[in-house]
Order: C-alpha cells, then structure tokens, then sequence
C-alpha cells in the first residue's frame, strides 16, 4: 500500500511539472513583452531605465532557464505575483475569491447527480429492457449530446420570460434571477445545468456496472442461499457496483472543471471558470498562469484521493 | 443432437463465416440497428447540407442585412426569424454545418493520427520511451480541456485553421491509451513472435500485423469523438475564441444570441438544436459501429 501511494504521489508530481513547463512555455510564446501589457498597449512611454528596472524585478533579464525557476520556486511558496490589469491585488486573493464559489457550485451539482444516478442506474440495470430502462437511456443520451451553454440558455429563457409569465413566482424559490449570485437562488440554474451532464454520464456508469456485478457467482450464490433480493442487491451487488462510479468520478474532474468555465461565463458566476476567460480576454496572463497551474493541481489532487478511495474500499487494486 | 448432425452444422458454419469477409458481417450487424443506420442518413443530409450551403441557403449569410428587422421572429419567408443584425438566420445555420463538419472531421483526423502514431510508438518500445509518453498522456487526460484551448487558441489568434489545429492537437491522448493498451497486449502473441523469429522488421510488424487490429476499436472512439469536438468548437467559439464573426458557425451565432437571450430567444435556440441533433447522430453511428465492430462490448 504504501509503494502503492508513493508511485502514484511520484507520478502526480510528474503531471504537475510537465504543465508548469507547459504553461511556462506557451505564455512565453505570446507575441510581445510582458512589460508591454502592463504599460497598456505600449502607448505610455516610459524611460529605458525604468523598463529595466521593471524587467530586473520580474527577472525578465536573466535566461529562460533561471526565469521558469523563479516563477516555480514563487509558487511553490504561493506567491502568484500581482495582478496586471487590476493593479496591485494579488493573483492569491484573486483565486482564493473564486474557488468557494466554484467549489460550492460543483459539489452540489455532483451530489444531485449522484443522488439521482446511483439509483436510476441500479434500477436500470435490475430492470432491463424495462421502459424504466428505456427512459433512462435516452435520458443519458440526450444529456450527454447537449452542449451545456445551449442548455444554460434554453434555461435562462425559460425561467425568466416563459415561468414568470405562465406560473407567477414559484414556492420556495420566488423569482429565479437568469444571471449573476446576488442570492442563493443564482446558484439554482447554474446547478442544475451542471447536474444534467455528470447525471447522464453516472447512469450509464451506474447502469453498465450493476449489470456486471449481477452476472457474478457470488451474486448467484447469494440468491441461491435465499437471500431476499434486496439483501442481495444492497450487501453483495450495489457496493461493488459503485467501484467504477468512484473512478469514473476521478476521471472527470477536468470534465467538471472545462464545464465550470463555460457555464460560470454564461450565468456570469464570479468563480475560477469566470475569471479565468475574464483574464484572458484581458491578457491578465499573470492570473492566466497561475490558474493553470491551481487547475492542474486541484485535478491531481483529486485524481489521487479518489484513487487512494479505491484502493482502501478494493483491496485486489493493492495487490496488483 | 448426434455427433454427425453437430459436425455438419459445424462444417457449414465454417463455410458460411469463410467466404463472409470480418467487414461485411460487420456491416449487417450494423445494417440492423435502425437508430445508427438513423444517425448515418442525418450526417450524409448534413454532408450535403454543408456542400450545397450556397444553393440552400435562401439569402446571404453575411452579406445581406435587412433593414429593421434586428432579432425579427421566424417568419414564412424566414423560417428560423432574423439574427441580432438582420441577417437570415436559416441561412447563416445552413453554412455553419460547413464549420462544424470540417471542424470534427479534421480535428478528429489529426487527433487519430497522432494517437496512432504515438500510441503505437509507446505500446511497442516500451522503456522509458513508454514511460515519458505515458505521463504525457496522463498530463493531457487530466487537463480541463477547455481551459487549454482557451489558452492555445488565445495564443495563436482565433481563425478556423487555430481551432482545428489546436483541437485535433490536444485531442490525441485517449487514442493513444487505447492503442498503446491494444499493442502491448498483441505484442505477446505468437504471431508477433513468429514474425519476428523471421525477421519482419519493426515497423512492418506494426503496420500489417498490429494496426489492423486495432483499427475497429479505434474507428469506434474517433466517431463517438466527433460529437465531442462539435461541442468543443462551439464553445470555444461562443467563448470568442474560435471562429471569428462575420463568418456562420453554430457556436458564434449562439453567442450572438446569449447577448439579446432574453429579447431574441430563437437565435440562440436553433443554432442549439443543430448541434445536438449533430451530436446525437454521429453517437448513435458510433455506438452502432462499436455494437458491430466489436460484439464483446455489448451489454
């Protein structure tokens, strides 16, 4: 077990120094100089000395090599630097902002998903061929084939012009409000878009892995000792069942998180998606930088807890 | 049953699977699911949709504005209403086609051939070649892949050529698991071997003996891919950052939409509803492909 964790922890690492050299390389690659974009175009003209002194702190003057090791060694004491367009914040407090939002958004919505998904699979799977079956599988299909901003504004539509006009205000939720996080009810649309995705894909995890476990021996044995079904289905099939969900779950963070971009952009959410195509549209590549690389780590991260998750519910992964 | 009855329906089964090619079984398992056979005729009315978009589209995409009639609701003349500039909206969905299918076709096509290539190239040496390779595919896998095109596409300057580029470009990691798995496993065979024992020299080896192999599976991954990469276009062009306006595409006309959702909801509307009826077709191909190509999948 613990070889098991240090390889991968050692593999995470890997992952992680391969995308800083990544990002490192690709923003160098940009057309002009850093010290450019933070004058604004170029249009203020500013003394030769003053430009290298600016260009002495940032460590602009010394080679490539030594340059990629001073912004590494600045992260790993998280130390981002300061934001170019919204000058003197730090890139830190810029990220730290965003990532509750960003996190209370994506865990929601996977907890729904998961709630609805786990049982709509297991029963899938139990009944099937059943039109139970049936309404899921095409459920999952369309969610799958949905792009999320088309459905983010399909909802926008409906919930701001054809609900208030047909319904009035809703229970519980009043008015839904279409953009931004003014209150609770701006998280409603925004989680429910980012549900429908992971929800269809779970299912069909769900669905495929309880139809496996079903045509096991110990299964059959267990019905054959006259267990009641549901003994059955909860003590022997549905916990092994949820194995490859977990996984599944660890392979898609960073479907998770390419979704969080487009759909915070959408609803205007002031999360890391946000302020992500934000800076880059302002050419705030120091924030642009920094985030790639908060991103790459948040998925390895999470990539290696769920599998360590695995690896303590399954013990035939340690073995191996 | 007696043993001569079971011998001779043996003889004639051999014969049967003898003179039917691997390809043509597969094509009557395919020719039996209706829904893939559904998706197939929606992408050639696409495909002749995307070629003659000049002899359907009614009006100009681009160029013909009618005054007065900004976000204009469909009418009969105009069945799908007017964009927020006045244009025809139809038409400018019609020549969108041609950017979504040049766009997951080639991406997909490098995206393949760059898996193959570097798959098999892992699968095969093996060492630290396999090793080095393996993490970056690890590496492009864990990425959130918009946030990498988003940053390609920034970099290079958004056009049509970037946003193949840059999708087919990433896009290869998945193909090059597959393959890489597919070739270490054929690699222990003994027809590798016997080849070997020969001399066949490597690349041959993988050329004719190991990519056949492992063509349907990938055939299968390239088409569920497309949906995918209709979808990543789309966005990223409703992010701005893939094709540029004035020129149609599905995800440029949906972003032009998102700006007046609340007072012009159908520009945005029906641009959605090309791309999921694309996406959707181009799945159920693949999903009936992956049912024919390889029957041990099926559930």
């Amino acid at each position: 077990m613990l070889t098991y964790i240090a390889r991968r922890i050692l593999q995470g690492v890997v992952v992680i120094v391969l995308i800083s050299v990544g990002t490192f390389v690709v923003i160098r690659l940009m057309p002009g100089d850093p010290t450019y974009l933070l004058l604004g175009e170029g249009e203020i003209r500013i003394s030769k000395e003053q430009m290298e002194a600016i260009r002495a702190r940032w460590g602009l003057d010394r080679p490539q090599h030594e340059q990629f090791f001073i912004w590494a060694w600045n992260l790993l004491r998280g130390d981002f630097g300061d934001s170019l367009i919204r000058k003197g914040i730090p890139v830190r407090q810029m990220i730290f902002e965003a990532i509750p939002v960003t996190g209370i958004l994506n865990v929601t919505s996977l907890a729904l998903a998961l709630l609805v998904a786990i049982p709509a699979g297991i029963i899938a799977g139990v009944r099937r061929n059943s039109t139970f079956d049936y309404g899921t599988a095409v459920g999952s299909t369309l969610g799958v084939a949905l792009p999320n901003f088309w459905l983010a504004l399909m909802l926008i539509v409906l919930f701001a012009l054809y609900v208030p006009r047909w319904f009035g205000d809703l229970p519980l939720v009043g008015r839904i409000p279409p953009f931004g996080l003014k209150s609770w009810q701006g998280y409603i649309l925004p989680v429910l878009v980012l549900t429908t995705e992971q929800m269809a894909v779970l299912t069909r995890v769900m669905r495929a892995s309880t139809l496996e476990v079903l045509t096991q021996d110990y299964v059959r044995t267990a019905y054959a000792k006259g267990l009641p079904n549901v003994i059955v289905l909860v003590r022997h099939a549905v916990r092994n069942a949820l194995l490859p969900v977990v996984t599944v779950i660890g392979f898609r963070i960073a479907f998770i998180l390419s979704g969080t971009i487009v759909v915070e952009t959408v609803f205007a959410i002031p999360g890391i998606g946000r302020l992500f195509t934000d800076s880059i549209f302002r050419l705030d590549y120091q924030v642009v930088q920094s985030l790639v690389v908060v991103l790459a780590v948040l998925v390895v991260v999470v990539n290696l807890l769920t599998d360590l998750t695995y690896a303590i519910i399954d013990p035939r992964i340690r073995i191996n | 049953m007696t043993d001569s009855t079971t011998s001779a329906a043996n003889t004639q089964l051999i014969s049967e699977t003898a003179h039917r090619s691997e390809w043509s079984q597969a094509w009557r398992r395919f020719s039996a699911n209706r829904i893939a056979l559904g998706g197939l005729v929606v992408i050639l009315l696409l495909a002749l949709m995307a070629i003659f978009a000049p002899l359907l589209s009614p009006y100009d995409p681009i160029d013909e504005v009618f005054r007065g009639m900004r976000g204009g609701s469909p009418t009969l003349a105009h069945p799908f209403g007017y964009d927020h500039l006045g244009r025809d909206l139809l038409s400018r969905v019609i020549f969108g086609t041609r950017v979504a299918l040049l766009v997951g076709l080639l991406a997909t096509g490098i995206a393949v051939t760059l898996g193959v290539v570097i798959g098999a190239i892992a699968g095969y040496s093996g060492s630290w070649i396999d090793t080095l390779i393996s993490r970056v595919i690890d590496t492009l896998m864990a990425f959130p892949i918009i946030a990498l095109l988003v940053v390609l596409a920034a970099v290079l300057g958004p056009s049509l050529v970037t946003t193949i580029v840059v999708i087919g470009t990433t896009g290869w990691a998945r193909f090059a698991r597959v393959v890489r798995a597919d070739i270490m496993s054929l690699k222990a065979t003994d027809f590798v071997t016997a080849a070997r024992a020969v001399g066949v020299r490597d690349w041959r080896i993988i050329w004719r003996h190991l990519l056949p192999n492992v063509m349907g599976p990938i055939i299968v991954l390239a088409t569920l891919g497309i949906g995918g990469i209709i979808i990543l276009e789309s966005a990223l062009s409703f992010l701005g950052l893939g094709i540029r306006p004035p020129n149609p595409s599905w995800g440029g006309t949906l972003a032009d939409g998102r700006a007046y959702i609340l007072r012009f909801p159908h520009i945005a509307f029906f641009p959605g509803l090309m791309i999921v009826i694309t996406v959707l077709a181009f799945n159920f191909l693949g999903d009936g492909l992956r049912d024919a190509l390889d029957p041990r999948e099926r559930d």
